[in-house]
């Protein structure tokens, strides 16, 4: 990662969970990016995103390391935050059954809803905001967004849940765009942080392979 | 099993990655864990450690005890599964666990062959010594791998010694030129396509953690600056003194790996680690790294 992405680029939260995906999704994006782990890497940031990862394990990392005062503090500055998975879990306001996180965006979440890791997914959608074809989607042990408040845009909605959602500075999407080749999403949350991207919405990337995390992970 | 299966099985591993999974036996127990901040827990009956101690044959444990622990957190839940006995694993799937251990910590229930996990739509982790034996397992079907260790001793050195063992046999097979690397595959036990696949990205092409022996936080950042994912702790909280504590501090060590300050600072006023074995005293037959192949 580069030591200084400088100003206006995007941070991805790496304390646990899918951070190498992001990193690469961003790079193929062509926009600067680097790993979130102190208060301090978050400056000059244009936007962050909480990855998944496990709610309960990053909201307890986040708290212990004042990581989650720092991100609201930010986030009243400008900065513009996007919750995959488990960073959407974080991000909601109302959490089913379950005390919120950080309340930052007017949704209503419920963890695990399609069940056990024997009902993960994959399927395909028209997002018709954020790309003119269809988007091949990944769903991990997901939540569903079960209400969107007054302000949030439903950028997906899918059989009885919505799938992915905004308001003006949040973006919340309860699969993983970072685990396909699809770069849609990325290119959709770097616009909305302001920033420019290379590359069109349409088709998926070409160079992309299940296994490209691996090059940002930890070598010996 | 299809392709997109496996897939999004190797994929939850990664969702797992810079995380601590823990061994516990009772709902209470799930709980301190969940609430400790694990990605994951193991529910099983006995920790290797009392496993060691009370000897006899380790089996599957009660579907109803798993159960009652999925039912009480929301975090992911593993079980384990004897090597070979495929039809424990046809149990836990049944019970719609999120992953399974075919584990050497339980007696294994064939010394020939390990379960073919490719029949499998439920998501498997297996435990290696070597390259070889990890590329072997994720031939099988695995979609996860972690260092063997020696369980249940409260002792990293066989952990260190997987995970380094596993390093220097991924740098050899990257600086082999390509003729000769059909002839380290065949030493080492390696199919060749899964050796291809490792020379060209530099290291295993799953989600790897450590596990067996990890006892303490400093145990944890070290087996994660050896290049781990994350790591599974067993018999190494709930055999502590504060087990609670403990799970905390093994938490944020894993996530600071590499911030000595941060890790002083959750090293401290931890009480009492389980008391650990010396595995260089100990007969070869309580040794359990040695099951499956």
């Amino acid at each position: 990662m580069d030591a200084v992405a400088g100003l206006g680029g995007i941070g991805v939260l790496d304390l646990q969970g899918g951070v190498q995906e992001h990193l690469d999704h961003l790079r193929r994006v062509g926009v600067a990016a680097r790993p979130v782990k102190r208060a301090a890497d978050l400056e000059g940031l244009a936007g962050l995103i909480i990855p998944g990862g496990e709610s309960t394990c990053l909201s307890r990392l986040l708290n212990i390391f004042g990581l989650d005062a720092a991100i609201r503090q930010a986030y009243d500055q400008g900065l513009k935050l996007w919750g995959t998975c488990a960073g959407a879990i974080l991000l909601a306001r109302e959490n089913v059954g379950e005390t919120p996180f950080l309340g930052l965006i007017d949704i209503a979440v419920s963890r695990n809803a399609f069940g056990s890791q024997l009902d993960s997914f994959n399927r395909e959608a028209l997002a018709p905001a954020v790309a003119r074809e269809p988007i091949p989607l990944t769903f991990i042990r997901a939540p569903k967004i079960m209400r969107a408040g007054e302000g949030v845009r439903v950028l997906l909605r899918l059989d009885d849940y919505i799938a992915a959602a905004e308001d003006d500075r949040i973006l919340v999407t309860v699969f993983h765009p970072e685990l396909t080749p699809s770069l849609a999403f990325h290119r959709y949350f770097a616009r909305k942080c302001g920033l420019s991207v290379a590359g069109d919405d349409a088709g998926l990337d070409p160079d992309w392979t299940p296994l490209s995390w691996t090059r940002f992970s930890p070598r010996v | 099993m299809a392709e997109n299966r496996y897939l999004l099985n190797a994929q939850l591993a990664q969702m797992l990655k810079g995380g601590v999974i823990m061994d516990v036996v009772n709902v209470e127990q799930a709980q301190i864990a969940q609430e400790a901040g694990a990605v994951a827990v193991m529910a099983l009956e006995r920790v290797p450690a009392d496993i060691r101690q009370q000897g006899g044959v380790a089996r599957m444990s009660d579907p109803g005890l798993i159960k009652a622990i999925k039912a009480a957190v929301t975090i992911p839940v593993m079980a384990k599964a004897r090597i070979g006995h495929f039809v424990e694993a046809q149990i836990l799937q049944a019970l719609r666990i999120d992953y399974i251990d075919e584990s050497e910590v339980l007696t294994p229930a064939d010394e020939e062959c390990h379960i073919d996990k490719t029949r499998f739509e439920i998501p498997f982790v297996c435990g290696a010594r070597n390259l070889g034996e990890a590329l072997r397992r994720i031939a099988e079907g695995a979609a996860m791998i972690r260092t063997k260790g020696e369980a249940g001793t409260g002792n990293v050195v066989e952990a260190v010694r997987h995970m380094r063992t596993m390093n220097r046999e991924i740098r050899q097979l990257a600086a082999l030129p390509a003729e000769e690397i059909i002839s380290f595959a065949k030493v080492n036990g390696i199919p060749y396509e899964l050796a291809l696949e490792v020379k060209k990205l530099g290291r295993l092409p799953v989600v790897n953690f450590a596990a067996g022996g990890i006892a303490t936080p400093a145990d944890a950042a070290l087996m994660m600056q050896l290049g781990c994912d994350g790591v599974f702790v067993g018999s190494g909280i709930f055999k502590s003194s504060d087990p609670a504590r403990r799970a905390r501090a093994i938490v944020k060590a894993t996530a600071y790996f590499n911030d000595p300050e941060q890790l002083l600072e959750v090293s401290m006023d931890l009480g009492e680690p389980m008391a650990g074995l010396d595995v260089a005293t100990m007969a070869s037959e309580q040794r359990l790294a040695g099951r499956g192949w």
